[in-house]
């Protein structure tokens, strides 16, 4: 049996308040299959992207055991962290944050990058950029920087960029926050699109109601509790 | 590093300023090592031009020409030590003549330093009696090639010829037969207690194969009232030379600093500037050490262009620098100094790693 994609075992998160204590996340279980699409939605302030960061290894749990694609990310030290962040899990921020002097395609290579690349394995990844790409509807704009794209454009390049490394998880914050309801639509369905063609399991974090249906499950968050 | 590298090919206004304060900071360490080689190659011209490599000295002369006294039996001594293939004299001695038109000095005095030697050196045969050769720089000061000039004492010698890099104390240096110098001295300085045979040191040339310094310590030790040293040696006992060059060294390595202190700053600013995509950078699995080294990489790319551009902007500055404001610049102390620069500028941009090692990649989300 596969190992799930994500899963959080009685993951609390905590921070101190003078005397008091601020529980962000209350230990909280959940479990994302490896080819799923998890919907997260909450208000501001209810802990999804606590959430988000614990899973994608920003953050460190107080409590609780964390793990992805079968590996608990709890022993792992600063720099395996990194590692695991370029090679295990693709992120696709809310402020889409591409690099403002690299092109497209530029964009998508930068994951394979940071870890060092050989040049044969520059060339795959080159091919599977340029395959994005095209997928993503942006084969003629490989070579724009981000301030030549439209925000629709660039929020595909951001979705090619967390799909590049191939991860085990895709986590993606509230991707419909700065767009209309037709390109979020559209968005969402490019999302799913592409998690589901490569069998990539996705956390999407959202308080946008309305995209429910581009999920196979919904689990609501508020003040740090998870339900289903 | 390829970020960076193309970071600095897209953005390439974004270094200028630190770029132009860099080349400005070469520029002033090139122009210092350039006066500073300048000074040394002007007072030096007459022991750099000696043929041997050693300079031997009496050893209550404390090292310096001027009150070191060789007879002629002590020359003998020395020639009959071991490895010694040749012994020739050598005196120096500042005058000062009129010169034949206008003249750079405030008091229309000329000084020249007259250098009595035999034997022939590096730069020219010392001349015969009634003649001179002298640095080209007397050129400079209305004398030409045939002239006769008049040296104290009356003793007058014609200008046969010019050599270059002669000059010595920052004078030009007149060439002549040791007696012509031994009459000038005495007509200087009545009480230069200098007889017949007299020289300041004695120049010696050591036999092929010999270790200059194994022979240096065989004449003293035979004389056992010299002191023998091999021409750097004598160049750093010049008065002035050494503390030339610890003064200069040392405004030298802090300008450096100033250069690391820069590039720290530009840094510091830059990281904080950009704290916001180092930490979509660390998300998306960068790490501190590569983000890091990545700034290095741009300090010392930036350094580098800056090298190039203050090697070109110095040797333009210099070429147009009067005659009178001696200046060397040496590829070897432009390389030392530009790889100062580089290497402080990495150091400089290390400065920054307090700050990448803050940054929450956390923050990359909302």
């Amino acid at each position: 049996m596969t190992a799930p994609a994500l899963r959080l075992d009685e993951v609390s998160k905590t921070y101190p308040s003078g005397d008091d204590e601020i529980v962000a996340l209350d230990h909280t279980c959940i479990e994302v299959a490896s080819d799923e699409l998890v919907m997260l939605l909450g208000p501001s302030g209810s802990g999804k992207t606590t959430l988000l960061s614990i899973a994608g290894g920003l953050l460190s749990p107080t409590s609780g055991r964390v793990e992805v694609g079968g590996t608990d990310i709890a022993d792992l030290d600063g720099k395996a962290l990194a590692r695991f962040r370029r090679e295990r899990v693709g992120f696709v921020f809310q402020a889409v944050n591409l690099v403002p002097f690299l092109t497209a395609r530029e964009n998508l290579l930068v994951v394979g990058e940071l870890g060092g690349t050989s040049r044969s394995g520059r060339r795959r990844a080159r091919e599977r950029a340029d395959q994005l790409l095209g997928e993503l509807g942006l084969a003629d704009r490989a070579n724009n920087l981000p301030t030549q794209l439209s925000g629709g454009q660039r929020q595909r390049v951001a979705i090619g960029r967390a799909l590049m490394s191939e991860p085990d998880l895709v986590l993606v914050d509230e991707p419909t926050a700065s767009l209309d309801t037709e390109l979020g639509e559209q968005v969402m369905q490019l999302i799913r699109d592409e998690v589901k063609a490569r069998e990539v399991a996705a956390v999407l974090v959202t308080h946008d109601e309305r995209m429910q249906h581009h999920a196979d499950r919904v689990l609501r968050i508020v003040d740090g509790h998870v339900t289903e | 590093m390829r970020l960076a590298l193309r970071e600095l090919r897209r953005m390439p206004g974004r270094f200028f300023a630190v770029g132009t304060a860099l080349m400005v900071i070469a520029v002033l360490v090139l122009v210092l090592g350039a006066i500073l080689d300048g000074l040394i190659r002007g007072s030096t011209g007459v022991l750099r031009a000696q043929a041997g490599p050693l300079l031997v000295y009496d050893d209550e002369a404390r090292q310096t020409l001027l009150r070191s006294r060789v007879d002629a039996d002590l020359a003998e001594q020395v020639a009959d030590v071991d490895g010694v293939a040749d012994v020739r004299g050598l005196g120096v001695t500042n005058v000062t003549v009129d010169p034949p038109g206008e003249t750079t000095a405030e008091d229309g005095l000329l000084g020249l330093v007259v250098v009595g030697a035999e034997g022939e050196n590096r730069r020219l045969t010392p001349p015969g009696r009634g003649e001179a050769i002298a640095d080209a720089r007397i050129l400079d000061e209305g004398f030409e090639v045939g002239d006769v000039v008049t040296l104290p004492g009356d003793v007058q010698v014609e200008i046969v010829a010019t050599v270059r890099d002669a000059t010595t104390n920052l004078a030009p240096s007149v060439w002549v037969d040791l007696d012509t110098w031994r009459e000038v001295t005495v007509a200087v300085r009545p009480d230069a207690g200098l007889g017949e045979g007299v020289v300041q040191a004695l120049n010696v040339v050591v036999e092929d194969g010999r270790d200059p310094l194994e022979v240096a310590a065989a004449i003293d030790e035979a004389t056992g009232s010299t002191q023998t040293l091999d021409q750097e040696a004598a160049v750093a006992a010049i008065p002035g030379v050494s503390s030339q060059q610890t003064v200069f060294a040392a405004i030298i390595a802090a300008t450096l600093v100033v250069a690391a202190l820069v590039v720290a700053l530009f840094f510091v600013l830059l990281t904080l500037e950009r704290s916001g995509l180092y930490a979509v950078l660390k998300a998306i699995g960068a790490s501190t050490g590569g983000l890091l080294g990545g700034l290095v990489v741009q300090a010392v790319v930036v350094a580098a262009g800056a090298a190039v551009g203050a090697a070109l902007l110095t040797f333009g500055l210099l070429a147009v620098l009067p005659d009178a404001i001696p200046v060397e610049l040496r590829a070897g102390r432009v390389a030392v100094a530009l790889t100062g620069l580089l290497l402080m500028s990495a150091l400089g941009s290390v400065f920054s790693l307090r700050r990448l090692v803050k940054v929450d990649p956390a923050e990359a989300i909302g």
